[in-house]
């Protein structure tokens, strides 16, 4: 499905980036970065609207000829890209929410560890790293 | 408009296309008619209501008015709308029933005919009335006539059919409301048969959508139907529901597209996938592109070709309903998603065809938006149009790297045939844009044709992209296109033009930290930097590669040699350095100080343990690492010290540095953590808060300055500090990863010496850390020689052996062997000399450095010890065992104000001093060996314990108790208790007693009685000493004899001389005393000696040898138990012979029932006014002072061992007349009275007619 999945923190700097190893690792880390441009300019277009509606997600935050990039943003601010192969036309837009949604969940889980100070890199979750990989293994 | 006698065109596909409507019946009244028909009838707009829920619309009507001709019918199963005429209107301006009935009635039936044969509903007859055509006629019928008529004619269920226009051509209100009928009828009529005809023909299409799977169908034939119905809405001027028709086939086409990758692959989609062989582009400039449009009626079309006609026609449409930016948005997806679809219908494209459609499509839409919109509302939409660029700028890059364009050399011939043929896929340049000098065309054309043109071109949009980027705040974008364009000039070599852009992505980068970026980032920096020859840059940017975790293990090892064959190869020229920041090199974990709190003595010798942490990929030789110290005088050396030697304690000497999240922290985190403090300020006079407030002590740190330039990769300019302190290691070898790193140094100057700046010398590279963070100090100091002479014990206790630890630290002075320290001794304190005593000297930091024997002689003044030799900052330590005799210096007035007895007199003072021990202060000087001046030295003991006494009588005998009590923490053994009178011979204290030695504990007391007895007349006064042997119980045997422990008082006034019995008698005949009935009371005073010294006084008399004295008797109940009736005190003359009685009798009264005690006989010496010597004084205190003050007076007057009372005197007073001289009463002492009745009960009964029974419960 997904072939790199993205957890940035409120500064920007990422968190968590993985992405199918099948890949040049390079490439999505500058889309991905790249990407938050578009994040920044949607946080900030949506603004307090953003807040009361409770919609995180923000969609596909732009295409390129070979990927898409979609985004969400946690009401603290952080941030989750999701890159997705543009030829993979069955993946509508539910099912990058409900992907979405799996991966606020498991990141409030990370959150919840009490040995896990906020601002970290997600390093040593077994959990958060098994449930991205569900996410991306479902490719081809 | 068109004149109903031209002929009509047989398609007319342009946007002039309007409903059609025929005309038949009379030609020349239409035409006259027309202008004003045409002009009218858009006028007003018409609400149309629509099937399937759709919402209904207004809308203005125009329409094409052509002659009727039986063609233009359409035959069975022609589907064409655009030619469908919607209504059919038959116009006549007959008003002769003769003429009627003649010619139009024919007329009009033949037109019917032909509709009904074609089965159109959709008609309507006009007859126009002329009030001019009238007048000329005068055998006409009523106008109604022949409207009649055509009704009962032709429209025999529709009478509405038929309408009226009433001179049509004049100004009149008739005419208006004429003409506004009609158009009303005749709008409605339109919207009904477009209504009708176009619900039947989306009908038929859905029919014909739903047979998709069957083998035949196609879809360009359905796509020519669909377009059909878009077109009619595009005629009715309904944008909207065209633009719905096209995306509807746009996402058919879409799905099949899907549907063919997921392998269910449709028939007719192979005609799509022939192989690409134009990509010519978007054609956005017409509004129909007729050859894209007749290929897919032809089934000839390619996928870029519907593509292009799709979009052409979508765009038309958004331009029409005045969305420009929806076309951008959707070209950018329409291009991305053309990409994906070549790709998924495996349609072969030759090389670099994609690259040149997209690029042409790019600049296609964008030159049709800037065409149709002004500067302004293009620059605030750059959103929207920034991504088209960005993507035409991305494809010419690749089309110039597949070209050979961007090469040095330029292109070869493979690159220039491969040009050639992209050339040729685009064909001819199209004639509209022909003349326009800028066209997407001809700017590919050129950019294809040289080196030089298309670096122009690439700049101009790669310019252009970024400041878009730019402009609406993507940096991010911005920085990505100017990495494309610095690895462009990499590849033109021109690396000066490059650096710029690599540092500026890389700021963004290392800002947010992005490792890989940076990572990759660096990389070309680093070449870049090496082609330009920027050693220090160069030098500095290998060793963040070569110590950064993301690069191969190779190339670090590369980078790292880099560095280490600069460093060798520019050993020979001296004096240039290369300063590069540490932080890439290696980092500080953390640092160690021995001693560990940092504080070391002049001469003393430190070391400095530091671990580095070497981030090369390879050993690193190290010629030198120096850590620059500065150096500051401490005007408080001493106090400073001390502080530092609690506040480090407890971190046990090891400093952490904290680790830089490698190899980069996001900016906000670069900065250190607030550090907030509160801050009163206090007026200095009267201490209260003048001013409150936070104060961030490390201000000067967050509010620095951002630099704005690079200083993270630049060298920071790190000047080089020089300075006298500096620790230094020399030839090292960092190993990678943690190296302990040993600096030693010895003291020389007291002072604070602060870690400043460590720099790392490989050959002329110096790899320096400006400041080390956290503060890293130790400081040297110097001290003082110093004695401290302190109790072990909380306090020191009188009469036992105390301990007492001697420390002298002796700071700079060296102890040589014979230094001895004199104490000039104290009187009452001993120091006592054992055989042995050790003493211990320790080192400076605390170790046990030697055990020796100490040496005391004591003289009866002097006692010298001869201290142990050791060296300077070395700490001798001994204990000495001293002792204050215990009880010398009891201080009288106030033992002999606890010693006294007060049962009811000042309780606050006992209880005061109830606690404390009593103390002496022992001062001692000493002489030092190192001073001139002696040390004085205050010891004080606490008297472990209190002694208090009491004289106690049984009728005339005596007894004295004596109580000890113990206020120490110890217990002690008491023995050999012993009093003595040494004054008088011939009397006798009988001890009673126990012989063996009293365990007193902590805090218990222990009594003493000794009872007296006198052979001869006791004297008046007794001198006691008390002395008794103690020791604490805990030790064994004492060395040394202890002194008893003893106390002094005196007894005064102890015999006795009256007996006083008081008995209560029930009233005779009864047994028991009732309450409420009166009872007497007997009162008996008896002298039981003669006469005595002690009755020497003012009250005695004397008459033929024979004494009497005078005496006041009181009787009192304080506990009310009793009601004394009558009178309760009186004076009585007392015989002084032994045995004389007086007796008194007196009623009371119980009150309450029960046992009660008898009420208080007290008794007074009366002494009369006028016989004392002082009495005129007497008389005058009296007068002036109130009862207190003749309490007091009479408190004075009484001794220790005496008894007062209070109330009497009160009583006593108070009934006196003031004013008047009067009779003193003094109190008797407590020993002369003896109460033989104290402590005696009467039984009371209650009295039967009682019937109140009190209960009081306190």
């Amino acid at each position: 499905m997904a072939v790199c999945v993205a957890v940035i923190a409120k500064e920007n700097y990422p968190l968590y980036i993985r992405s199918i190893p099948t890949e040049n690792e390079l490439k999505f880390h500058y889309m991905v970065h790249t990407s938050l441009d578009v994040v920044d300019e949607k946080i900030s277009a949506m603004g307090k609207a953003l807040v009361d509606q409770r919609e995180l997600y923000l969609g596909l935050l732009y295409p390129t000829e070979d990927y898409k990039v979609y985004g969400y943003v946690t009401n603290s601010k952080v941030k989750f890209v999701m890159v997705v192969d543009s030829s993979n036309t069955a993946l509508r837009d539910n099912e990058i929410r409900s992907m979405f949604r799996k991966l606020h969940n498991s990141y409030t889980d990370v959150m919840c560890n009490p040995f896990y100070n906020p601002g970290d890199r997600i390093q040593s979750s077994r959990a958060f790293d098994s449930m991205v990989t569900s996410m991306m293994i479902q490719v081809c | 408009m068109d004149a109903p006698e031209e002929p009509l065109p047989p398609v007319i596909y342009t946007m002039e296309n309007k409903p059609i409507v025929t005309c038949a019946g009379d030609q020349n009244l239409f035409t006259s008619i027309y202008p004003t028909l045409s002009q009218q009838l858009p006028r007003e707009p018409m609400e149309w209501r629509r099937s399937y829920g759709r919402a209904p619309k207004m809308i203005h009507l125009e329409s094409n008015f052509v002659q009727f001709k039986e063609e233009l019918l359409p035959k069975e199963g022609n589907k064409a709308l655009l030619t469908f005429p919607f209504l059919h209107i038959y116009w006549t301006e007959c008003c002769d029933t003769e003429v009627y009935k003649a010619t139009v009635k024919d007329d009009l039936t033949k037109w019917q005919n032909v509709l009904k044969a074609h089965s159109s509903v959709d008609w309507l007859i006009v007859v126009v009335e002329n009030d001019a055509k009238k007048k000329n006629k005068t055998n006409i019928l009523p106008r109604t006539s022949i409207v009649d008529k055509i009704r009962n004619d032709f429209c025999n269920k529709q009478s509405d059919r038929c309408v009226v226009l009433s001179d049509p051509l004049k100004d009149s209100s008739r005419t208006q409301e004429s003409w506004n009928a009609f158009l009303t009828k005749l709008r409605t009529s339109l919207l009904m048969s477009f209504t009708k005809n176009l619900g039947r023909f989306e009908d038929d299409m859905r029919t014909l959508r739903e047979k998709r799977t069957e083998p035949g169908w196609s879809f360009c034939d359905y796509f020519m139907v669909q377009e059909e119905l878009a077109f009619v809405f595009e005629m009715l001027q309904q944008f909207e529901d065209a633009l719905v028709q096209y995306d509807e086939l746009d996402a058919l086409f879409s799905q099949y597209v899907v549907n063919f990758g997921a392998g269910d692959g449709a028939n007719w989609l192979t005609f799509f996938c022939q192989p690409v062989k134009s990509w010519d582009g978007l054609v956005l400039r017409k509004p129909i592109d007729m050859e894209k449009r007749e290929l897919i009626q032809r089934q000839e079309a390619t996928v870029l070709d519907l593509r292009s006609y799709l979009f052409s026609r979508q765009c038309t449409l958004l331009l029409f309903l005045q969305r420009p930016w929806e076309v951008a948005q959707r070209a950018l997806e329409l291009l991305h998603s053309c990409v994906q679809e070549l790709k998924l219908l495996e349609v072969s494209v030759p090389p670099g065809a994609l690259d040149c459609w997209v690029f042409l499509s790019c600049l296609e839409v964008l030159q049709r938006i800037e065409g149709c919109c002004d500067r302004a509302q293009i620059d605030s939409n750059i959103a929207h149009t920034v991504g088209l660029w960005s993507y035409a700028t991305e494809k010419l890059k690749s089309l110039g790297y597949l070209c050979g364009l961007v090469s040095e050399k330029g292109p070869n011939s493979e690159d220039l045939n491969r040009i050639v043929d992209l050339l040729a896929g685009l064909g001819a340049e199209r004639p509209e844009t022909a003349n326009t000098a800028q066209s997407p065309y001809k700017k590919l054309r050129e950019a294809l044709s040289s080196v030089e043109a298309f670096e122009k071109h690439y700049l101009d949009l790669s310019h252009a992209a970024i400041e878009m980027h730019t402009s609406i705040g993507r940096t991010r974008s911005a920085r990505l296109v100017g990495k494309d364009l610095a690895e462009f000039y990499m590849r033109k070599k021109s690396p000066e033009k490059a650096e710029i852009y690599l540092q500026g992505a890389l700021k963004n980068y290392l800002a947010e930290g992005w490792a890989l970026p940076i990572t990759h980032t660096r990389k070309q920096l680093a070449e870049c930097q090496k082609h330009l020859g920027q050693t220090e840059n160069y030098l500095q940017t290998s060793s963040l590669l070569a110590s950064d975790h993301h690069v191969t293990e190779e190339e670090r090892k590369h980078f790292c040699q880099e560095i280490l064959s600069f460093a060798s190869r520019q050993t020979d020229s001296p004096g240039h350095k290369i300063v590069l920041p540490l932080h890439c090199f290696a980092q500080l974990r953390d640092l160690h100080f021995t001693p560990s709190n940092a504080v070391v003595h002049v001469g003393g010798v430190l070391s400095v343990d530091i671990t580095m942490c070497s981030q090369m990929p390879v050993p690193v030789h190290v010629e030198q690492i120096a850590i620059n110290v500065h150096f500051s005088i401490e005007k408080n050396n001493y106090r400073k010290t001390a502080e530092w030697l609690t506040k480090h304690k407890t971190s046990n000497g090891i400093i952490n540095f904290p680790t830089e999240t490698s190899p980069c922290p996001a900016s906000q985190n670069n900065l250190p953590a607030l550090e907030l403090y509160e801050m009163f300020e206090r007026s200095p006079s009267d201490n209260s808060l003048n001013t409150t407030g936070i104060i961030c002590k490390n201000a000067h740190m967050l509010l620095r300055r951002q630099e704005s330039s690079a200083s993270l990769e630049t060298p920071s300019g790190v000047a080089l500090e020089g300075g006298a302190h500096v620790l230094k290691c020399n030839d090292v070898t960092l190993q990678p990863g943690a190296n302990r790193l040993m600096f030693r140094t010895q003291a020389k100057e007291p002072g604070t010496y602060t870690l400043r700046q460590l720099c790392v010398s490989v050959g002329p590279v110096r790899f320096v850390l400006p400041h080390l963070y956290p503060l890293v100090q130790y400081d040297v100091y110097s001290q003082e020689p110093q004695l401290r002479v302190e109790p072990l014990a909380d306090s020191l206790l009188a009469g036992i052996p105390q301990k007492v630890k001697f420390t002298v630290t002796t700071g700079h002075y060296t102890v040589k062997n014979g230094d001895s320290l004199q104490l000039s001794n104290a009187e009452a304190m001993l120091i006592l000399c054992h055989a042995e005593n050790r003493a211990v000297i320790y080192s400076n930091t605390r170790e046990k450095a030697s055990d020796v024997l100490l040496r005391v002689q004591s003289s009866d003044k002097v006692t010298s010890i001869s201290l142990p030799a050791a060296p300077a900052y070395h700490m001798i330590e001994f204990e000495l065992e001293v002792l204050s005799l215990p009880s010398a210096p009891v201080t009288g007035g106030e033992s002999s104000m606890l010693g006294a007895t007060e049962p009811r007199g000042k309780p606050k003072d006992t209880r005061k001093a109830g606690r404390c021990m009593a103390t002496t202060d022992h001062k001692v000087s000493i002489d030092c060996p190192w001073s001139i001046y002696s040390t004085v030295i205050a010891l004080t003991f606490s008297l472990p314990f209190r002694t208090t006494h009491s004289l106690l009588s049984a009728g005339t005998r005596k007894y004295i108790q004596v109580c000890v009590q113990n206020l120490s923490e110890l217990d002690f053994q008491l023995s050999d208790g012993n009093l003595v009178d040494p004054g008088s011979a011939d009397l006798q204290l009988v001890p009673l007693n126990a012989k063996s030695p009293q365990h007193t504990h902590s805090k218990q007391s222990v009594f003493f009685v000794w009872e007296l007895k006198w052979a001869r007349e006791p004297p008046p006064s007794l001198h006691c000493q008390f002395s008794v042997g103690f020791s604490p119980a805990s030790e064994g045997q004492l060395s040394i004899p202890l002194k008893p422990y003893t106390y002094e008082f005196q007894v005064e006034n102890f015999f006795t001389l009256y007996n006083v019995r008081a008995e209560i008698l029930p009233p005779s005949g009864t047994e028991h005393c009732r309450t409420g009935s009166l009872c007497s009371l007997e009162v008996s005073i008896t002298r039981l000696s003669g006469l005595l010294e002690v009755d020497k006084d003012e009250a005695l008399s004397e008459s033929d040898e024979y004494f009497s004295t005078k005496l006041m008797y009181e009787v009192v109940d304080n506990s009310s138990n009793w009601a004394v009736c009558g009178k309760s005190s009186g004076v009585i003359s007392m015989p002084v012979v032994a045995q004389a009685t007086h007796r008194v009798h007196m009623e009371v009264m119980p009150l309450f029932a029960g046992y009660l005690p008898l009420p208080d006989v007290r008794l007074f010496k009366y002494l009369p006014h006028h016989s004392a010597h002082s009495s005129q004084l007497d008389a005058d205190s009296w007068i002036e002072n109130d009862s207190l003050s003749v309490d007091k007076h009479v408190d004075d007057q009484l001794d220790s061992s005496s008894i007062k009372s209070r109330g009497s005197v009160h009583s006593a007073s108070s009934s006196e007349h003031k004013g008047l001289p009067m009779p003193r009463l003094q109190a008797l002492p407590a020993g002369q009275v003896f109460n033989s009745s104290m402590g005696t009960q009467v039984l009371v009964i209650p009295s039967k007619d009682d019937h109140v029974l009190e209960v009081s419960v306190t």
